[in-house]
């Protein structure tokens, strides 16, 4: 065994050494329980979100309740008109209730889109008018609230939406086994809503589908061939030198910015409509197009000199040396430089802010001309909303853009490993 | 009359000048070989035979190349024509990261040298038997190129090079990579191809000059010192740096 040199000087070396991987180990746990705490916390919060609470009502589908004549098209009916038959149901359920402002109260418990939910039972099954049938009416985000356990009775009154009348009343129909929890299957089916328990995130995960359609049908193209151009065509000197500075600049250039000539080039300028996820798409082309050149110029620069001179040596032109050799070989570099830009581009929200997709949309978008909001900008205005129910929205969206962005990313890696070429 | 005949050949990068004055007569069907120690410019004048120091940045060629009396740097000289007639092998193996089939296809295809999957198929084997590979990888067509050892990947080059039919191959020291026995299979290889091509051999090593060309040439900083048979450089020079090189005093 070769014996460690008896100086003071050998002993600091090593206790340098340790002393930097403990250091290096302490910053990793410290970003990872950060990570946890993070994703916990919107996991924690988010999950309710997808949740909603339900109450049963016997609901009779009473004609004259409704307000439909003999022979009157129940389709004609609006979900408000249905509302009466949950108001008559829960007055039933709780007779003692005679004071008006304390049946304003009872009805406040359900949602108002309880409506439509009864509207839709009646037109599946025309059969059922006249009829009685316990039907499941989702409950109004405050009671809602309440029977997730976010709002608790220790909450003081004045602190809390629901007063201390309606939490006996959820309390009674807790204990006759009439309230039950479903997964929130509008959040995935509707639009934004004023109302949180109405609420829904496909409105906003649509305009990003269509935004993102759009930025890189535009950024793609534009991206790859001008990299193509710069990396393989042109003639090195001084113009390229300095379109590269700026290319580099450009990259590093406040996103806000990018919205600010959206809105001057595009909807001033070109008169396109505003908050419609064409103008988004391309605001953002504008903003990745730096990213795409970048990564494609270095992707391609990643292929050896000897191949292109293969080529060259066979009598291939330069058109067909990046045709059929160095585009295929850097297009794993290419498409993960593109899917990361893309992963930049859905998280985007500044400059969208300023092209006016941060607009209360509730239809779902219909084309890329129509007016849209995109996920991270929906997030934004749950965020800011005042109604205590939106916050659990806000986690909710977080998560189905967190998993988005994920799934991109994962995306990119497995293409890269894919289609690797190993020399 | 000679294949290809250089005259007053001045090669400049950027300011700096690689070759000074070069003239040299370069015969057809047979070997000719470039020798000088490091940075002597023999590479630089055989890339200038197939024009390849055109895709260098601010390389500058003077003086005239003629190839069957023709002028390759003449203005209306198609440079993809040229380069398919005068064909080239590398220092370093570089099949493409395709099937061996692919490779030696590629060529073809491009300057549609065939009309029929069976042609195509022809040639390949045809090209591959040539290059002395066919027997090692004819039952494996479809693996990579690039699954080779070093030496099987050095002729599936010479074999892409053969595919596309020139008349002149430039080889740029083709077995610096390889080991010895590779080595010696290429050399064989030469000594085969020269009925057919002419060939140009860009080599570091003396004994490998000796065994396959009939021609050599020395070059030094940039100068031709010595052309002439091969036998008389190597065992009369007339040049004494000719002389201290063979020797082994430098290089």
């Amino acid at each position: 065994m070769i014996k460690a040199p008896e100086n003071t000087w050998h002993h600091k070396r090593l206790r340098a050494e340790k002393r930097f991987r403990f250091y290096g180990a302490s910053a990793l746990s410290l970003a990872v329980l950060i990570l946890v705490l993070l994703v916990g916390s919107l996991v924690w919060r988010g999950l309710n979100g997808f949740m909603q609470s339900q109450i049963q009502l016997p609901i009779t589908f009473d004609q004259t309740a409704l307000g439909a004549g003999e022979g009157a098209d129940i389709h004609s009916l609006t979900p408000s008109h249905y509302m009466c038959l949950v108001k008559i149901s829960l007055h039933q359920m709780f007779p003692e209730v005679a004071d008006p402002t304390q049946l304003h109260d009872l009805y406040a418990l359900v949602s108002t889109g309880g409506g439509i939910s009864l509207k839709k039972t009646l037109q599946r099954n025309p059969a059922m008018l006249g009829q009685s049938k316990a039907v499941w009416v989702p409950v109004s985000s405050d009671a809602d609230l309440y029977i997730k356990g976010v709002v608790t009775e220790k909450t003081p009154e004045i602190e809390r939406s629901l007063s201390n009348q309606q939490i006996a009343w959820l309390k009674q129909l807790q204990e006759k086994k009439l309230v039950r929890r479903v997964f929130d299957r509008t959040f995935f089916e509707r639009g934004d809503s004023r109302t949180p328990e109405e609420a829904g995130f496909l409105g906003a995960m649509m305009g990003s589908l269509l935004t993102l359609l759009i930025c890189l049908a535009v950024v793609f193209p534009l991206g790859v061939m001008t990299a193509v151009y710069l990396e393989e065509f042109a003639r090195p000197g001084k113009w390229v030198d300095i379109i590269e500075v700026n290319i580099n600049n450009l990259a590093a250039v406040p996103s806000i910015v990018f919205g600010l000539l959206g809105l001057a080039v595009y909807i001033n300028v070109l008169g396109m409509p505003r908050s419609s996820a064409l103008v988004g798409g391309m605001t953002l082309a504008m903003m990745i197009l730096p990213v795409i050149i970048i990564t494609t110029r270095v992707s391609l620069k990643s292929i050896p000199r000897s191949i292109r001179d293969a080529a060259l040596a066979l009598g291939a032109t330069p058109l067909q040396v990046v045709w059929h050799h160095t585009l295929p070989l850097s297009m794993p570099g290419i498409m993960t430089g593109t899917i990361l830009g893309m992963a930049r581009a859905i998280g985007e929200t500044a400059p969208l802010l300023l092209i006016g997709m941060v607009a209360f949309v509730v239809d779902l978008p219909t084309g890329v001309t129509s007016s849209a909001t995109v996920m991270p900008v929906q997030i934004y205005l749950w965020a800011s909303s005042p109604e205590a129910g939106f916050s659990e929205k806000t986690a909710a969206g977080i998560l189905v853009l967190l998993v988005l962005l994920l799934a991109m990313n994962a995306l990119a890696i497995a293409l890269r490993k894919r289609f690797e070429v190993r020399w | 009359m000679a294949k290809i005949s250089a005259k007053n050949i001045n090669v400049y990068y950027g300011p700096k000048q690689a070759l000074f004055d070069v003239d040299i007569d370069i015969p057809e069907n047979d070997v000719t070989a470039l020798i000088g120690p490091s940075g002597c410019g023999k590479s630089t004048f055989l890339r200038c035979l197939n024009r390849m120091n055109d895709t260098v940045a601010g390389c500058k060629v003077l003086g005239i190349i003629m190839v069957d009396g023709m002028d390759i740097n003449a203005s209306d000289q198609d440079v993809v024509q040229l380069r398919s007639w005068i064909g080239m092998v590398f220092q370093k193996p570089n099949p493409f990261p395709k099937s061996i089939y692919e490779n030696v296809a590629y060529g073809p295809r491009i300057h549609q040298l065939v009309k029929t999957k069976s042609e195509m198929d022809d040639l390949v084997e045809h090209s591959l038997k040539k290059a002395g590979l066919f027997e090692e990888v004819k039952d494996r067509l479809n693996d990579p190129g690039t699954s080779l050892s070093g030496g099987q990947q050095q002729r599936l080059c010479i074999a892409r090079t053969i595919a596309v039919n020139p008349e002149i191959i430039l080889m740029d020291e083709p077995c610096s990579a390889l080991d010895p026995i590779a080595t010696a299979r290429i050399e064989e290889l030469i000594v085969e191809l020269k009925d057919n091509f002419t060939i140009v051999i860009v080599t570091h090593s003396m004994q490998q000059a000796a065994r396959v060309s009939s021609k050599t040439c020395f070059f030094h900083m940039g100068k031709v010192i010595e052309v002439g048979p091969t036998s008389k450089i190597f065992t009369n020079p007339q040049h004494q740096q000719t002389q201290d090189y063979i020797t082994g005093r430098y290089g």
